[in-house]
């Protein structure tokens, strides 16, 4: 990327978003301000504003570069961000959320589901499980901006992390967790004509619509066709007591040792490991003349997983189909309906009518960001596999097989140079934003929740200031931290367990709280205790992760991937995500448990729900 | 149908496409519905709580 477009855009950028602050700051600033002032925000620049907030770059860069894997199949994860995470969370969840939030004067969350059930110990639990693992989250959100800078500027990761969070930390320290309405809102604007340029340019270059998805359906084949072409000069180079059929799996050994030999290496150092192996520099030789075999490799690996090809399902009980519909669509689409960050966004609107038109302008930008990100992401292999572009599926185009690098090198490839800078300053400001709203949430958890509540069962304190300080910070450096440590291709899986975690813990109380009057304190603490442990223990004993890293302290304890390894009922427990365990035992929980404890006090249930349901 | 072959893939676009009308639909329907010209004091009272929860933080 040259630096001449880029300080240029930059400049011009970065001037804008100092206008709008500026504009900001001298009239209302935030949703907030708007109730405070009881003025009314324009509803395209309110509609924008959220749009920027609910999306990251968790979304686009690793759910994206999740549909360049899986397919098209991650729609299905779209059309449960719309329906249940804009229709279902807006008309269902938001106007209540707003005003009973507005009578029992929460703040937070935990504050809510507190009040609600007159309950510290909610409060505190719910606090410090939100900042326990709130991390796990932002580093997803801080791996996605990472890896789009290492991409750009074809820099060194742990270079563009360590750049990433000293942005995130002025940031932060500046007093940025307050987020400006017109930034949000221009940010929200450039990054929906950003995907709509992307989505028209990918399927102008691939033929339009339906030649671009019938392209990529005939993709597997196509690859298939021209490996068999090619087999003659394996067979020439393969040992003779391989047979024909064993071709391809042969390959496949030689490319991984030609891999872990000569991978990060200098030189000198692959030089001599060739010289070793006199058998790998032809392979070698024959893979970088004919980048489908690299094609024909990742094809391969993905289907022993039961892949099936990029517009179809993956095969039913395998390992593929289990994670792309349990953790990816399920955890993530269910998930979205319990997150502590943007439920707190439904308290500060002005009134009802404004979650009536965000879902208006909501459902469309969902469809713009992850619906275009997942059809592109998928489409991207067609890109990638044409001669001019490498000529290898997107898999094994990107550094490492890393799906994480796809959409940010698809994007850096295909859009012009001026607008490629311009998006990617759009996409990490986002992250920014998501970040802020994140580490927001951290505090508010640890100061107001945990430590104020939880702990003292005071109303304000001196110390909470300090304390919430602290927790930022440490929460900053756990965030950090799990950046550096987690594996490649990881922002998928950190997002599915935490929002996961959340909708087992907190969706059947902060549903039940909403519209259950019967629901007693004794019961939503039970589902809160039941959802958490449940999921918990599921994580931490039966769950691999993404379906291949073992469960930890089943690993460290019991010396076993999975405390389940092998299919029980029919079912590979090990591959299933906890909120299929702990959703279900957290519901039965909350509905025995409440049926079998005295009612809560009339007159707090009166006030809870004055004026609700009319 | 839109060139893919597989009936859940298919119908998962569609379903997109479909959900967004809705949100469209009922967004357009209650533009003007639920709204409040004056916020309530309880409404006030929660954000200058919110502002000074901000600006703690």
């Amino acid at each position: 990327m040259s630096l001449m477009t880029l300080s240029i855009t930059a400049i011009i950028y970065l001037g804008v978003v100092a206008y709008l602050g500026f504009r900001g700051y001298r009239a209302t600033r935030t949703t907030t301000d708007y109730l405070v002032a009881g003025r009314q925000a324009h509803p395209v620049i309110m509609a924008l504003s959220y749009g920027a907030t609910f999306i990251s770059t968790s979304a686009i860069v690793g759910f994206g570069g999740a549909a360049a894997v899986f397919g098209m199949g991650l729609l299905w994860l779209t059309f449960l961000n719309i329906f249940l995470g804009i229709f279902i969370a807006f008309t269902v969840f938001g106007k209540r959320t707003r005003m009973m939030g507005h009578h029992l004067q929460a703040h937070t969350f935990a504050e809510l589901l507190g009040r609600r059930f007159r309950s510290r110990f909610i409060q505190g639990f719910a606090g410090l499980i939100i900042l326990l693992f709130m991390p796990l989250y932002a580093a997803a959100v801080l791996i996605g901006a990472s890896r789009y800078i290492e991409t750009a500027f074809a820099m060194d990761y742990n270079t563009a992390v360590v750049i990433c969070s000293i942005i995130v930390a002025a940031y932060v320290i500046a007093g940025g967790l307050k987020g400006v309405m017109y930034t949000d809102a221009l940010q929200g604007g450039i990054m929906f004509v950003g995907m709509l340029v992307l989505l028209v340019y990918t399927y102008g270059r691939l033929g339009g619509l339906i030649d671009a998805h019938q392209n990529l359906s005939d993709l597997p084949t196509r690859i298939e066709a021209q490996y068999q072409q090619l087999q003659p000069q394996i067979r020439a180079l393969a040992p003779p007591e391989i047979p024909d059929g064993a071709l391809g799996g042969w390959l496949a050994a030689q490319a991984d040792a030609l891999k872990a030999g000569t991978a990060d290496k200098s030189d000198a150092e692959k030089a001599a490991f060739l010289a070793a192996h006199p058998r790998l520099a032809p392979v070698g030789a024959l893979l970088k003349a004919h980048p489908v075999l690299t094609s024909k490799l990742v094809v391969d690996k993905l289907a022993k997983g039961g892949w099936r090809g990029w517009t179809r399902m993956p095969a039913a009980g395998t390992n593929f189909f289990y994670v792309l519909i349990s953790s990816i669509i399920m955890g993530v689409g269910v998930g979205v309906l319990a997150q502590p960050q943007l439920v707190v966004r439904f308290m500060t609107v002005r009134s009802g009518r404004e979650l009536n038109r965000a879902t208006l302008v909501g459902g469309v930008f969902i469809l713009a960001m992850t619906g275009v990100a997942f059809v592109v992401g998928a489409l991207s292999n067609v890109w990638f596999a044409l001669p001019e572009h490498g000529g290898k599926v997107a898999l094994g185009s990107v550094a490492g097989g890393n799906s994480d690098l796809i959409i940010p090198s698809f994007v850096t490839g295909a859009l012009p140079q001026w607008f490629g800078v311009l998006f990617m300053l759009t996409l990490l400001s986002a992250a920014m934003s998501t970040l802020s709203s994140q580490f927001h949430t951290i505090g508010a958890s640890i100061g107001r929740d945990f430590y104020e509540k939880g702990i003292l069962g005071a109303q304000e304190h001196p110390r909470t200031v300090f304390i919430t300080r602290v927790g930022i910070l440490l929460g900053l450096i756990a965030t950090v931290v799990l950046t550096f440590r987690l594996p490649p291709g990881v922002i998928t899986v950190a997002t599915a367990i935490f929002f996961g975690l959340c909708a087992s813990s907190f969706l059947p109380i902060f549903l039940g709280g909403l519209y259950w009057k019967r629901m007693t304190k004794a019961g939503a603490i039970a589902s809160l205790v039941a959802g958490f442990g449940v999921s918990f223990f599921w994580l931490m004993f039966v769950q691999m992760v993404s379906g291949k890293y073992p469960a930890v302290m089943s690993s460290l304890f019991l010396h076993k991937d999975s405390l389940l390894p092998g299919p029980v009922a029919g079912v590979q427990w090990r591959w299933l995500e906890a909120l299929f365990v702990g959703l279900p035992v957290s519901l039965v929980v909350a509905v025995v448990v409440s049926l079998l404890t005295k009612p809560e006090p009339r007159d707090h249930v009166e006030m809870c729900f004055k004026e609700i349901g009319r | 149908m839109f060139g893919i072959e597989d009936g859940w893939i298919w119908s998962a676009y569609l379903l997109c496409l479909l959900a967004t009308l809705l949100c469209i639909f009922y967004g357009a329907i209650h533009w003007n519905h639920d709204g409040n010209e004056t916020p309530t004091p309880e409404d006030q009272t929660w954000a200058k709580e919110e502002e000074k929860v901000d600006e703690a933080l």
